[in-house]
């Protein structure tokens, strides 16, 4: 019954087309907000943020940033991996390189970097699109990763070709480091988070995300109303590189603290972010935040229903883990080919007509 | 210089202003590989005008279409194009010089609105860069408001206020080639490529396209290019007609002129009548 649009009139065109146009969900996103910021560090203990919460936004992020490439934009890629080794190795090289650069600063540019990176490996898409274009950003990957165990600037010559970040601090609380709190940890990654996703949504409204969806649906049809493909499939990569190497080099320098390449970056991340803008919904911002929780809780909220709860094993719980998630990625996408926020949707429109759906 | 001499217009019979050349074709010639699509074709479009090509299939109009929307470059021949010879343009840059097209199998963009889609028809009128539209501030918020109020208009000229915010996906046939002339009207196109406009429609939805097509011919004075089988509504809508066949041009002329030419009938219209 408080699930309505009706009687909540708009009068101009600026509030015809804001983000929640339903009072409902207006109030119920300050009300998330205000959980985030204000509730939420006061009752987080290591554990969960570790386990679950850190990772949650950062791969969140990640996944914004591929749902703009290809929820968006159409144009398939299995570099994403590649992508966050970059915004990470951007980061170590920036940290280390400039000590009193402050870490903010530091992670930004180490996007921009990515960003550079990733238009030079998006000029494929030019030429090439759907899985020949995702074979070549599969190239990317693994010569990024490459790149990044076989030169030995890019880890400062260390010996165990491990990069590790050091302390560095905001306001003077420290949030890289060993000594970073669990509270600190959560609170950069969620500005970071809740920033990207609000830049994320006005790009994906504007003159921009129409170009972006236009090449998706009909390149050519875009092409000829206007659409330079040029500009629109590079701003994509660009802007979509540049989410994906923030989320690296949080990853890196907030959550992993010490990583190498191969391991932390390898072709498995990038199956996992894309598994997750497939199973939340692409071409939504909303989708990003679902296949995030998905695949970030799933496992975890497992373990502790199998493990604690039911006492089993821990290494069968391990193997069972896997076969479940497996099962619900299947459930999930014949239920609901484009994901859950595409089963949100559909739950939206019938709360809006519940309990007189005539 | 100019490489045409403007020259006078003429007022219809109907009280329209037709003005001067707009766009003339020299000698166009089309081929792929070893099929020439078109054959030498010259003609020309005046401002203000509704012109017609006719032929049957095969006969290279589209290609001429998409000649024109730049989508092809003919190897032979040239376009003048507001007075000037047109170089070699990629089709997004011919769309900023005002021409707007329709396709023959709908093109919209089917995962957006109906909105979105016609929004994406004002694209070339929106100039603000990436970080204001990543802020939405400024220029970006100012310009979104602009540019729909204008879509607005369009919106309301061709009745479809109520699947503003519907899918594509989800039209029927008929309403979807209205979003589409939709999309092309709210360019605000010099010039707007009709392509088989009311292929596949019903009587009543053919009624209404044609009422459209002459109140945007009317209203904005824009001028339209149009391909249609539908004899009777090509001989009521155009001013001029070209006729092709097998890419080559066989008659120029006013509705009435076509009708009457020896090898128009026996080429086209004397097939279809016997």
């Amino acid at each position: 019954m408080l699930y309505r649009e009706a009687g909540d009139f708009k009068t101009s065109y600026t509030s015809d087309n804001q983000t929640f146009p339903i009072r409902f969900d207006r109030y119920g996103y300050f009300f998330v907000l205000g959980v985030a910021f204000l509730i939420m560090p006061l009752i987080l203990n290591d554990y969960w943020t570790n386990a679950l919460v850190v990772p949650f936004l950062i791969y969140t992020i990640a996944a914004l940033g591929l749902n703009i490439l290809i929820g968006y934009c159409g144009q398939l890629s299995l570099g994403t991996g590649g992508f966050m080794a970059v915004g990470a190795y951007a980061s170590y090289k920036l940290m280390t390189g400039f000590p009193d650069l402050n870490i903010i600063f530091v992670i930004l540019l180490s996007g921009f970097i990515t960003a550079g990176v990733g238009v030079l490996f998006g000029l494929p898409s030019l030429r090439i699109k759907g899985f020949y274009l995702a074979v070549a950003t599969l190239a990317a990957q693994f010569f990024l990763i490459w790149l990044f165990t076989r030169t030995p600037w890019f880890f400062n010559y260390s010996p165990t070709g491990m990069i590790s970040a050091p302390t560095r601090t905001v306001f003077g609380v420290p949030v890289t480091g060993a000594s970073a709190s669990a509270v600190s940890m959560y609170m950069i990654c969620l500005v970071f988070l809740v920033a990207l996703a609000w830049l994320a949504r006005n790009l994906t409204r504007g003159t921009l995300g129409r170009q972006w969806m236009a090449i998706r649906d009909m390149d050519i049809a875009a092409e000829i109303i206007g659409v330079n493909p040029l500009w629109s499939k590079l701003t994509a990569f660009a802007v979509s590189s540049f989410y994906i190497g923030i989320a690296g080099a949080l990853l890196f320098t907030v959550y992993l603290g010490a990583a190498e390449a191969g391991e932390a970056f390898g072709i498995d991340k990038s199956f996992l972010v894309l598994f997750m803008v497939i199973i939340g919904g692409l071409g939504s911002i909303f989708g990003a935040f679902a296949g995030a929780f998905f695949l970030i809780a799933g496992p975890v909220l497992l373990k502790i229903m199998l493990v604690d709860n039911l006492g089993w094993a821990t290494d069968l719980a391990a193997h069972i883990e896997i076969m479940i998630i497996g099962a619900l990625i299947i459930i999930t996408l014949i239920l609901e080919p484009h994901g859950i926020a595409a089963l949100w949707r559909t739950i939206k429109e019938k709360l809006r007509l519940w309990p007189f759906p005539y | 210089m100019l490489d045409t001499q403007p020259e006078e217009g003429y007022t219809t019979a109907d009280g329209r202003k037709i003005g001067g050349v707009a766009m003339e074709m020299r000698n166009i010639t089309l081929r792929f590989g070893g099929v020439t699509a078109i054959k030498d074709i010259s003609f020309d479009i005046r401002w203000g005008e509704v012109r017609a090509i006719i032929g049957p299939n095969g006969a290279g109009k589209s290609s001429m279409l998409n000649v024109i929307s730049g989508f092809y470059n003919p190897q032979e021949g040239e376009i003048i194009y507001k007075g000037y010879r047109r170089p070699r343009m990629r089709p997004y840059q011919v769309a900023r010089t005002g021409i707007a097209r329709t396709f023959q199998n709908i093109a919209l963009f089917e995962g957006m609105s109906v909105l979105d889609n016609i929004m994406t028809g004002r694209l070339n009128h929106m100039k603000a860069n990436i970080f204001q539209q990543a802020l939405w501030w400024g220029t970006a918020q100012r310009e979104e408001e602009e540019n729909r109020e204008k879509v607005e208009k369009v919106i309301d000229f061709l009745e479809i206020q109520h699947i503003r915010k519907t899918p594509v996906a989800r039209l029927p046939y008929g309403l979807k080639k209205r979003v589409e002339l939709a999309r092309a009207l709210a360019a605000e196109p010099s010039i707007l490529l009709l392509d088989e406009p009311m292929a596949g429609m019903n009587v009543e939805e053919k009624e209404d396209m044609c009422r459209f097509i002459l109140d945007v011919n009317d209203e904005f004075a824009t001028t339209i290019v149009l391909i249609e089988h539908d004899m009777g509504v090509v001989m009521d809508l155009s001013d001029r007609v070209v006729v092709m066949d097998y890419g080559k041009k066989i008659g120029d002329g006013t509705p009435d002129e076509v009708r009457n030419n020896e090898e128009v009938i026996k080429a086209y219209l004397g097939v279809t009548d016997d």
